[in-house]
Formats: C-alpha cells, sequence, structure tokens
C-alpha cells in the first residue's frame, strides 16, 4: 500500500481515539491498528474486557454456549435456566437448520425452553424446579436424546447446584443431561460461554460415548466437521464436497447436529475445524485422548475452497486427492459462471468487515474472488491466536479493530465510505442510513448458504444484490443534491 | 399518631439481638406503644418470646406455597403476641440454597406495600448477624429503619461486627438517612466490657444506650419462650430492659453518623485495655525449626 494512503489510515485511527476521554483512549488504540504486511500478527490487542459506555456488540458467556454451540443440536431439548428473559430473547436467533424431524416431537431446535425462574426460585434456589422441568420435558417429549441446562446469571450468584441435578437425573432417565455453567457474567464476551460449552460437551457426552454399536464399520475416512452451525446450510453445502470427495462425515458438530454424532466423535479419522474460536478447544482434546488429528478449513470462494479441499486430500491417501480434483474441476464451470456474471458487477468495490468468530478472515479471500477487497476487518470477540491467523488473508495497511464500538464503527464507515458494509442486524440500519450498503455476517441477512460451491454462486448474488441496488442512487434527498 | 419511628438491631450472631430485641420491644410495648416487629432471618426465630412459638408462618414460606408473594394476604403473616406486638418473619431458604438477601427485599416490599406499617409506633427489624450481601443491608437502606442499634458485647469478635456494622450503616448514611443509634452492650462479664463498650461507642462517634448485666432469669424465661417481662415482670433484669426501652424512646432523632475505625485502631484500642497481646513481628512467619536454630 503506498504510504500516503497508509498514512491516512493510521491519521483515522487517531481521530478517533481523539473522541475518547484520556484513559479510554488509552485502552482502545490497543485495539485498533493498521496492519505493516509481514508482521505476525495484527498488532491488537483481544479478550479483554470491554470498556463500559462504549457501547460493544459482544454477547455474554450464555450467547456462546446456547446460541452457539449447544443450541444447533437438534435432538435435545436446550433449558434456558433461569428468568425468562434469556431464552426469550435468544429464541431462534441463529438460523441452525435442520435436516429432519418434527419440531416438537423429535426436533427442539426453534424452541424456547425456560425454567422461568420466579422470586421464590430465586429465594429458595432453583434446583427442585430444575428437576421439575427435566421430568416434564421428559414426559413431553419422550423422544429427546438428552437435554443441556444452559444457566443464566442467576443460577450461579445463588450457587445453584445444577451439576448435582444433572448426576441424580441422569441416574434416573439415563440420557445425557448436560449442566451448563455458562452465566453471562462470566468472562469478557460469548467467548467464555464457547470454552465452557466445549468442556461440558467433553465432558457430558464426548468422553461418556458408549461403545460404537455391533454394526459399525469404521472405515479410514471417517471425519468430522466441528464448528460448521448450519447457518442457511451451510454445513449440507460443505458436506456435499466432502462426500464427493470420498470421505465419510460422521458427525456435524453442532449444525444440524445429534448426540448421537457427537457420541461418534472419537471415532474419526480426522477434525475438521470451520469456526476455529468457539470450537477448538474439543479439538484439542481429541487429540490429546484419542489422537485424533484436526485441520482448519475454509469453504469461502472457489480459492480457499480448492485450497482447502487439496490440504485435508492431503491427509488421506490418493482416492481421496484424486476426489479432491474431480470435485473441484467439477465445480469450474459454475465458479466460471459466477465469476463472469458477478465479478464485472463488483470488481475493485472495497469491503468493511466486522464481525465474529472465523468470518472476519475467512470470507476476505471469497471477496477476492470476486474482484473485491477487505479493506477494514476486526473480530467482537478474537483471542491473539485469530489475529495471528488473520495476518495469512489481509494485506498491508488493512484497517483491524477489535471489540470495536458503535462510535468506532460509524466513524470508519463514514470516513473509508467503503461499498459494502459485512456486519451484524445491530449495525445493519445505521450504516444504510449513511447510504452506505450492508450484509448481515452473522445470519447471511436471512439468506445462504454461503459455504461450498454452491454457497459462493448464493454469496455472489447477495453482494451484487446489495452493492448494486439501485436505491443507492436515491438515498440523497432532492434538496440535498447540489 | 405520632410518626413511624424504625428502628433495626445488628449485632454478631449469637449475641443476644433477638433476646434484646424482644426484651426491649415487650417494654416498649408496656409504655403503650404500638410496635410491629420484622424478623429478617431466614431462621425466623425473631419473634417467638413474643410469640410463644418458633417458626410462625413466614412471608417467603407462604409466598413459596401460594406461588409468589402476590398471591398473599397481610393477615397470612401477621400473628400478634405479646401485649398486641405484631410480628411477621420473613423467613427464607434452608442453609446453602438460594438466595436469603434476596428473601428478606421480597418481604420488606411486601409488608410496605402492603400497608403492615399503618397505625405502627414502631417498627423493628431484626437482622441476622452477619450483613453478607446487600439483601441483609435492606432494613438499612433509604426509608427503612432510622436507627441502627448494634448490640455486642466485651468480646473481641463482637467488637469487629460492631464496627463493620457502622461501616454499613456509614454507606448508607451518606446515600440515605439512617444513622447509628447507639451501642446495647449485653454483657458476657469479660473483662473491662464496660469501658470497653463505652470507648468503642465513642469512637464510633455513637453512645453506649444501655449495659444489659447478665441474669440466669433471662435463660429461664426463654425456655418458657417468654420475655422476662413477661415471665417475672418485678424482676430487676425486667427493669434493665425498661431503662433500656425508655432510652431508645428518648433517643429518636439522636442518631448520628458513626465513624468507624480501621483493623489498627480497632487492635490499639483493645491492646490499650490488656485484652489483645502485642503482637511479636520477630516470630512472623518462623517455623518452629527456624526459630530453634
Amino acid at each position: 500500500m503506498d504510504a500516503e494512503l497508509k498514512a491516512a489510515r493510521k491519521q483515522l485511527v487517531a481521530d478517533v481515539l481523539s473522541e475518547y476521554p484520556e484513559k479510554t483512549a488509552k485502552k482502545r488504540a490497543k485495539h485498533i491498528n493498521v496492519y505493516d504486511e509481514g508482521n505476525s500478527d495484527c498488532g491488537v490487542k483481544s479478550n479483554i474486557k470491554s470498556i463500559p459506555g462504549v457501547m460493544t456488540v459482544r454477547g455474554c458467556a450464555y450467547a456462546g454456549a446456547k446460541g452457539v454451540v449447544w443450541g444447533p443440536i437438534k435432538d435435545m431439548v436446550h433449558i434456558s435456566h433461569g428468568p425468562v428473559g434469556c431464552g426469550q430473547y435468544s429464541w431462534a436467533q441463529r438460523r441452525n437448520y435442520v435436516s429432519d424431524g418434527v419440531t416438537g416431537v423429535t426436533s427442539w431446535v426453534t424452541m424456547q425452553v425456560t425454567s422461568d425462574f420466579q422470586e421464590k426460585d430465586i429465594v429458595f434456589g432453583g434446583d427442585k424446579k430444575l428437576v421439575k422441568v427435566i421430568n416434564e420435558i421428559e414426559s413431553l417429549f419422550p423422544l429427546n436424546k438428552g437435554i443441556s441446562i444452559m444457566s443464566e446469571c442467576p443460577v450461579g450468584l445463588i450457587g445453584d447446584d445444577i451439576e448435582a441435578v444433572s448426576k441424580k437425573v441422569t441416574k434416573e432417565i439415563g440420557k445425557v443431561i448436560a449442566p451448563v455453567r455458562c452465566e453471562g457474567f462470566r468472562g469478557v464476551s460469548q467467548s467464555l460461554g464457547h470454552h465452557i460449552a466445549n468442556d461440558v460437551m467433553r465432558d457430558y457426552i464426548v468422553d461418556r460415548a458408549p461403545p460404537a454399536p455391533e454394526a459399525w464399520v469404521s472405515t479410514p475416512y471417517d471425519v468430522l466437521i466441528v464448528g460448521d452451525y448450519n447457518i442457511g446450510g451451510d454445513a449440507w453445502s460443505s458436506r456435499i464436497l466432502l462426500e464427493e470427495m470420498g470421505l465419510r462425515v460422521i458427525g456435524q458438530w453442532s449444525g444440524d447436529g445429534s448426540v448421537g454424532e457427537i457420541e461418534n466423535g472419537p471415532r474419526a479419522k480426522l477434525n475438521l475445524i470451520h469456526c476455529y474460536r468457539s470450537m477448538n478447544y474439543i479439538c484439542r482434546h481429541m487429540e490429546e485422548k484419542y489422537g485424533i488429528p484436526w485441520i482448519e478449513y475454509n469453504f469461502f470462494g472457489p480459492s480457499q475452497i480448492a485450497k482447502s479441499l487439496r490440504a485435508i486430500a492431503a491427509l488421506f491417501d490418493e482416492k481421496i486427492q484424486d476426489g479432491a480434483e474431480r470435485v473441484i474441476a467439477k465445480y469450474q464451470s459454475l465458479v466460471e459462471g459466477i465469476l463472469a456474471k458477478y465479478k464485472p458487477r463488483l470488481a475493485g468495490k472495497k469491503i468493511m468487515l466486522y464481525v465474529g468468530g472465523l468470518r472476519p478472515r475467512h470470507v476476505s479471500d471469497a471477496y477476492g474472488d470476486l474482484g473485491m477487497e477487505v479493506t477494514a476487518t476486526g473480530y467482537e470477540f478474537a483471542h491473539s491466536d485469530d489475529y495471528q491467523r488473520t495476518t495469512e488473508y489481509i494485506k498491508d495497511g488493512t484497517l483491524v479493530y477489535d471489540d470495536a464500538s458503535e462510535f468506532e464503527l460509524e466513524h470508519f464507515v463514514k470516513t473509508l465510505r467503503p461499498d459494502l458494509v459485512g456486519s451484524g442486524i445491530k449495525e445493519k440500519y445505521g450504516t444504510q442510513k449513511m447510504g452506505v450498503p450492508f450484509r448481515q455476517m452473522h445470519s447471511w441477512d436471512y439468506s445462504g448458504p454461503y459455504h461450498g460451491y454452491d454457497g459462493f454462486a448464493i454469496f455472489a448474488r447477495d453482494m451484487d444484490l446489495a452493492v448494486n441496488n439501485p436505491v443507492w442512487k436515491m438515498h440523497k434527498a432532492p434538496w440535498g443534491e447540489e | 399518631m405520632a410518626s413511624l419511628r424504625q428502628i433495626a438491631f445488628y449485632g454478631k450472631g449469637g449475641i443476644g439481638k433477638s433476646t434484646t430485641s424482644q426484651n426491649t420491644l415487650a417494654a416498649l410495648a408496656e409504655m403503650g406503644e404500638k410496635i410491629l416487629i420484622v424478623g429478617c432471618d431466614p431462621k425466623a426465630d425473631s419473634t417467638r418470646l413474643i410469640l410463644h412459638a418458633k417458626a410462625q408462618n413466614s412471608v417467603l414460606s407462604l409466598a413459596a406455597e401460594a406461588g409468589s408473594v402476590e398471591d398473599l394476604e397481610l393477615a397470612d403473616v401477621l400473628k400478634e403476641g405479646y401485649r398486641g406486638i405484631r410480628c411477621v418473619e420473613s423467613g427464607g431458604p434452608e442453609p446453602g440454597v438460594g438466595c436469603a438477601g434476596r428473601g428478606v427485599i421480597t418481604a420488606i416490599n411486601f409488608l410496605e406495600e402492603n400497608g403492615a406499617y399503618e397505625g405502627m409506633d414502631y417498627v423493628s427489624y431484626d437482622v441476622l448477624g452477619d450483613v453478607v450481601c446487600g439483601g441483609f443491608a435492606m432494613p438499612i437502606r433509604e426509608n427503612k429503619a432510622q436507627e441502627i442499634y448494634i448490640v455486642m458485647s466485651g468480646e473481641m469478635m463482637a467488637l469487629y461486627a460492631a464496627n463493620n456494622i457502622a461501616k454499613g450503616v456509614l454507606k448508607y448514611a451518606s446515600s440515605g438517612g439512617v444513622r447509628l443509634g447507639g451501642l446495647i452492650c449485653n454483657s458476657r462479664m469479660t473483662d473491662k466490657e464496660l469501658d470497653l463498650a463505652e470507648a468503642l461507642s465513642k469512637r464510633l462517634n455513637s453512645k453506649l444506650i444501655h449495659f444489659v448485666p447478665r441474669d440466669n432469669i433471662v435463660q429461664h424465661a426463654e425456655l418458657r419462650r417468654m420475655t422476662v417481662l413477661e415471665y417475672d415482670p418485678e424482676c430487676q433484669q425486667a427493669e434493665e430492659y425498661r431503662q433500656l426501652a425508655r432510652k431508645i424512646h428518648a433517643n429518636g432523632g439522636k442518631g448520628t453518623i458513626p465513624t468507624p475505625i480501621t483493623m489498627e485502631e480497632l487492635e490499639e484500642m483493645l491492646m490499650e485495655f490488656g485484652i489483645l497481646k502485642p503482637e511479636d513481628e520477630t516470630i512472623v512467619g518462623r517455623s518452629k525449626k527456624a526459630v530453634v536454630a
């Protein structure tokens, strides 16, 4: 990047910081940086408590545990344990599609189940009520394969012993009863919730998994999809590619996943991890305990898809390696069609991202394939290892922000005037009111899937819809024309 | 009706808060005052000497049965005892579960909202030993107790506790109207007890309201679930409680903002009175072996 432009970016950061009180500016300065090519990280601090008053968009541990990791498991009933609000306002927030099952009979992903704490439950403790709720679930939904207990803040405050409840009830009903201590006040963001959720999944399902049934035939090509939550069907379009190259997917964690698929975990030959941030913990555990290697992959956009398919195939025999090439070749014409249609409409457009998990880096090359360029990106709840991984994707001079505030984002949008902003619902309307096209990159704006070759077609179309929408030529008031 | 006086008794657990407060309130009732006692202890034993019975239906146990406090009527939880003293227990969970502090808040809100204080001359809160969380500080928050009486003795831990409670009162004195009414020494017959109690009262910018001597008749009365005033109104101990009651009655509006002292200051005071021996700093952190060598 030319020095002048880079200096301007640095000035932009300085301008934003100058608006803060001294102490806040000092703290925030460590979280915003203009990336210098060649550095091994993005030069920002991360996973630190947000500053009160800056309007962070972070969630809480409960959001990470229930909303991300456990919530998508379709044949379990997930109890929001505590007062009604946490469950009610997180109800069906993520579009975790499920492939089979009848809601309320064999699948409960779209349902809101809560212990609905009242004052007396706070005063006298909620353990007895929890037992009652679990028993009610058992009689109402006898086909459930397990129950998770998602602890809300008050449960931790009053010291309820949900582990003891789990132990007692597990004995009685013989199913997975997973107590998840994801009280929202723990940790600095939803990230700790992911970790807690992983630990409980390890202790209450993976390490307790019964031996494989007799009919189970192991193959050398058994893999797990880990950290794909099937937003808009993402995991399905990923699975297609893996199966087409000759692998056998024995579980999806946890998008469209089931207790059985979690229990299959220890039988995998390789773990394929998509969202590193939210599920690396359990991959590391399975590596240590079961000797299962793991590899990160990226199925956004044709260049990353091909790269990932080849990297995965390299860990298998020639059959799979040929399979990968076959898959890449098979979709070549589809890719060419997409690029021919959309690249001319999107090339040269600049994007600003602010998302969670893996997307602030992983979608970068999908935009690149369309000739677009990510000029600014950042994570809500990343750790330093995420920012190290980000350097593989970003160019010199990219603006990087960690736990960005609404003020910072608005200022950057106003000043950089990107052609497209990709972030969440809280950022969407403010950005559009500034006259800048926007796509939600948590929920795919109710579209998707975006993973895989099929997903890339939808991704390209959606970006075109946003960027080239004729409405952006009309958003200025007639009296503001000159 | 004279304006309602709200007072609260605090003090270290086991110091004799409930005994002292019930005897004193019985004496106030003798003087014709209309009294409501609010027991703020999950054990629900703050009113047994007045009612001759332990563990009446508490606000929270009834609320738990009925579903919520909104389902309760005042009459369900109010009981009248000796000389028409009205008694209410907040109640709370069994030890080790739930949140007793929240229970106190719930119960007091219920009583206020349902007009339990109407027509009363005194409301007295009897709060469990240690102010472990915000819930147990409820009675000293704004618009609740105006005067706090700390029951203490000459024992070291009781003095520590008294100083700690003074800290709590100070916190709420600046945000609300609560004041420290004074200290009540419930004698344990320790060395220089009266002097110590007076000295601490002075350091806390307060006063020793009364020194209640130790008398076995209190235990005799307690065994019968009675106050001394009811059991043996003629005895000397009953007279002591009457004196205390008169002093509290005359103390309305005379509470002070306490000046709690630091741990060091408290320890120095104890040393002055010969209760605590000066520490030999040279032995701190040295094992037996090291000392020998």
